[in-house]
């Protein structure tokens, strides 16, 4: 393997795992806060859970697009 | 993949990710792209026949759809579709009181189009890699060309030209709503007076530049990550489908059906933020509270 294929692989390591990490740390603090407002104000968990979903998918977009781009860099250019 | 053509697996994902492109050459004559360097050479003077064609369906059959519902609707038998169709509205309906606080007749009917259109734009990505690209290689060998030139991108939102349309279109309302609101000099000091604020009219004028700047890059920040967001997403789980499509075929629904599951929820999602997000930029285009 040259060096530029086993950078691009490297690169490809890295962006898949770190967006995915910051993600996972991300949405994990989301759902615990959001079980925490539940169990305070069981009455509010239909609003609770949309505005959950809204910020879910707009954390959820980073990592996805990560694991895209890197999938491309692995399997199409490296 | 077919079995008899021999091609390795980059070519096969590049082959997926080339739209049909229908343009200029550099030459001056119009005609079908047949690579991605002469797609590539065709520079601005080009539109994606396949991403076209596939939202144009898409949108008429959702308009189709929904004026059949309206038409046949009836107070006593409802239908299953004109529930279906109740619901919807309904759910678009509680949407729009929640986040939009202005008064605008346009701002339901236009999230409850973006709404449908993107997630049906966004399903035909769960239609298999392979089934409608083969089906136009097989049309476009009938009418002679070479099968290995003809390239199909069914998902429309997996192309940027197509949520750049749309946030692009989302953002001239959001422009045109917010001076039609707030008056040319309401939407100049929206733009000049934040977020930094001062009583000295000296410091005020001092100030703007940053102001100016800060309050550019958020506003022309909007439509780029409006579109990148549903572009980036799509694209990914396109990927992924067509990587999966690369093993041999007895194994793939083993990974294809999780993923297809999974990606019911982020057709679903994406759908409702790109929804959400049309909603708040148009409040805040009506929010005279500055």
């Amino acid at each position: 393997m040259t060096e530029v294929g086993a950078l691009l692989h490297i690169a490809g390591a890295l962006l898949m795992g770190l967006g995915a990490l910051g993600a996972a740390i991300g949405i994990g603090i989301l759902g615990a806060r959001f079980i925490e407002g539940v169990a305070r104000q069981p009455e509010l968990m239909g609003m609770l859970r949309t505005q959950m979903f809204i910020v879910m998918g707009l954390v959820d977009a980073v990592p996805m697009i990560a694991v895209g781009i890197s999938m491309y860099i692995l399997f199409a250019v490296a | 993949m077919a079995a008899n053509e021999v091609i390795t697996s980059g070519e096969y994902i590049k082959h997926h990710l080339q739209n049909l492109t229908f343009g200029q050459f550099p030459d001056g004559h119009w005609g079908l792209a047949h690579s991605v360097a002469e797609a590539k050479s065709m520079g601005f003077m080009a539109i994606h026949l396949d991403t076209l064609g596939w939202s144009f369906f898409l949108g008429a059959l959702f308009l189709g759809l929904f004026y059949r519902a309206g038409r046949k609707m009836s107070c006593e038998t409802p239908s299953g579709f004109q529930n279906f169709v109740e619901s919807v509205i309904d759910f678009i309906d509680e949407n729009v009181r929640g986040s939009f606080n202005g008064k605008n007749p346009l701002v339901a009917p236009l999230a409850l189009t973006v709404f449908i259109w993107i997630v049906l734009m966004n399903t035909m990505d769960l239609v298999p890699v392979d089934w409608l690209p083969v089906l136009a290689q097989k049309i476009g060998a009938m009418f002679g060309a070479d099968p290995h030139h003809v390239y199909f991108k069914v998902v429309p939102t997996t192309d940027p030209n197509a949520t750049f349309g749309m946030s692009i279109g989302v953002f001239i309302l959001m422009l045109y709503y917010s001076i039609k609101n707030k008056g040319i000099g309401g939407f100049t000091a929206e733009l000049t007076l934040h977020p930094f604020e001062s009583k000295n009219p000296i410091v005020k004028v001092l100030l703007i530049p940053a102001n100016f700047f800060l309050e550019a890059v958020s506003l022309l920040a909007k439509p780029i990550s409006h579109s990148l967001r549903l572009f980036g997403n799509m694209y990914a789980g396109e990927m992924i489908f067509i990587l999966i499509a690369l093993l041999p075929f007895w194994i793939q629904w083993s990974l294809s059906l999780p993923w297809a599951i999974f990606h019911i929820l982020i057709v679903l999602l994406q759908g409702f933020i790109f929804m959400t997000l049309v909603i708040v930029y148009m409040d805040m285009a009506h929010d005279k509270g500055h």
